[in-house]
């Protein structure tokens, strides 16, 4: 599911690309961030034949990500290679999900009781909620046209879940693909990051 | 949920939130908040479920955000919403059809 205010239009290429024998879907209106607590791309959710929710929104690589081992590219501009460096200290663990994941369909390991699936999603606080019915007013108003009423919500819900990177990334990146430094929006990728260590850019795997 | 006037349409509510309105009240998966009786309102909402609600007076619009003081997590219940979302052809996919199998639902974004 592709959480992406631009809709099918910005996902269409990634999901030829992919071209995946599963459903693939638009999530334009990140209506998931609110009804799953996801705060940051990519994250997996379990749920079970009965349509029970196993395990709430956690870190889902797949594989290793394509930066991993990237060597800088020559002639590469030095924020984008100091973002590239950042991004290679992340600690990401594809292997410890994909083995949980496969367990998970063969007999069930990993599956979590309900109330623990409650208990280990995203916290929401009256400043949290409030920040996500700004993010989705600023969405409202994106789509719409009204860039600069849409950019003030982004910067209030910014304000109020400074934890989620799912809306600082997404407003962002409307801004600056490479979600740098501007003059609309309180920080970037790369300051931020690097504000709380790139080691706690995704919670650790609890499995 | 975005919102150009006062009332809530019901339909309009769970296909959002996932809150559907039932005779003892708003109810997801097996919790339930009693509602007054008359019309269903942003407001009544805001102050039965702990949704902020959030005016934009210039362009008339409302946000009602979701649910708090329940568990104070994102999920209210571990159960699944109904959740429809299209493909990149448009065409409506509903999660519950995939009842029956183990489902990975993985969330990304092309930025």
């Amino acid at each position: 599911m592709a959480l992406d205010t631009g809709g099918a239009d910005a996902a269409r290429r990634w999901i030829e690309m992919a071209a995946p024998a599963h459903p693939s879907l638009i999530d334009q209106g990140h209506v998931l961030d609110e009804l799953f607590g996801i705060v940051n791309v990519p994250s997996g959710v379990w749920i079970d034949e009965a349509g029970m929710i196993v395990r709430p929104p956690e870190p889902a690589f797949p594989g290793p990500p394509v930066f991993a081992d990237m060597p800088v590219p020559e002639g590469l501009p030095p924020v984008l290679a100091e973002t590239l460096a950042e991004a290679q200290k992340i600690k990401i663990e594809p292997e410890r999900y994909v083995a949980a994941l496969r367990s998970w369909v063969a007999t069930g390991a990993h599956a979590l009781s309900a109330d623990e699936v409650v208990a280990r999603s995203a916290p929401r606080s009256v400043a949290e909620a409030e920040a996500a019915a700004s993010f989705e007013l600023g969405q409202h108003l994106h789509r719409a046209g009204e860039v600069a009423a849409a950019q003030r919500w982004f910067r209030q819900a910014h304000r109020l879940a400074p934890d989620n990177w799912t809306y600082r990334r997404q407003a962002w990146s409307m801004v600056d693909r490479n979600q740098g430094r501007t003059d609309v929006y309180e920080g970037s990728w790369l300051d931020d990051v690097r504000a709380i260590g790139a080691e706690n850019y995704y919670a650790p795997l609890d499995l | 949920m975005i919102l150009s006037a006062p009332a809530v349409d019901p339909a309009e509510l769970e296909a959002r939130t996932g809150w559907s309105v039932k005779p003892q009240g708003a109810c997801k998966g097996d919790v339930c908040v009693p509602l007054p009786a008359g019309p269903l309102t942003a407001s009544v909402l805001s102050e039965r479920l702990g949704m902020p609600l959030l005016h934009d007076e210039e362009h008339g619009l409302w946000a009602l955000g979701p649910e708090t003081g329940l568990t104070g997590r994102a999920l209210t219940t571990a159960e699944a919403p109904d959740l429809v979302l299209p493909t990149a052809d448009g065409e409506p996919f509903a999660l519950r059809s995939l009842r029956g199998s183990k489902v990975l639902l993985v969330a990304w974004a092309s930025w």
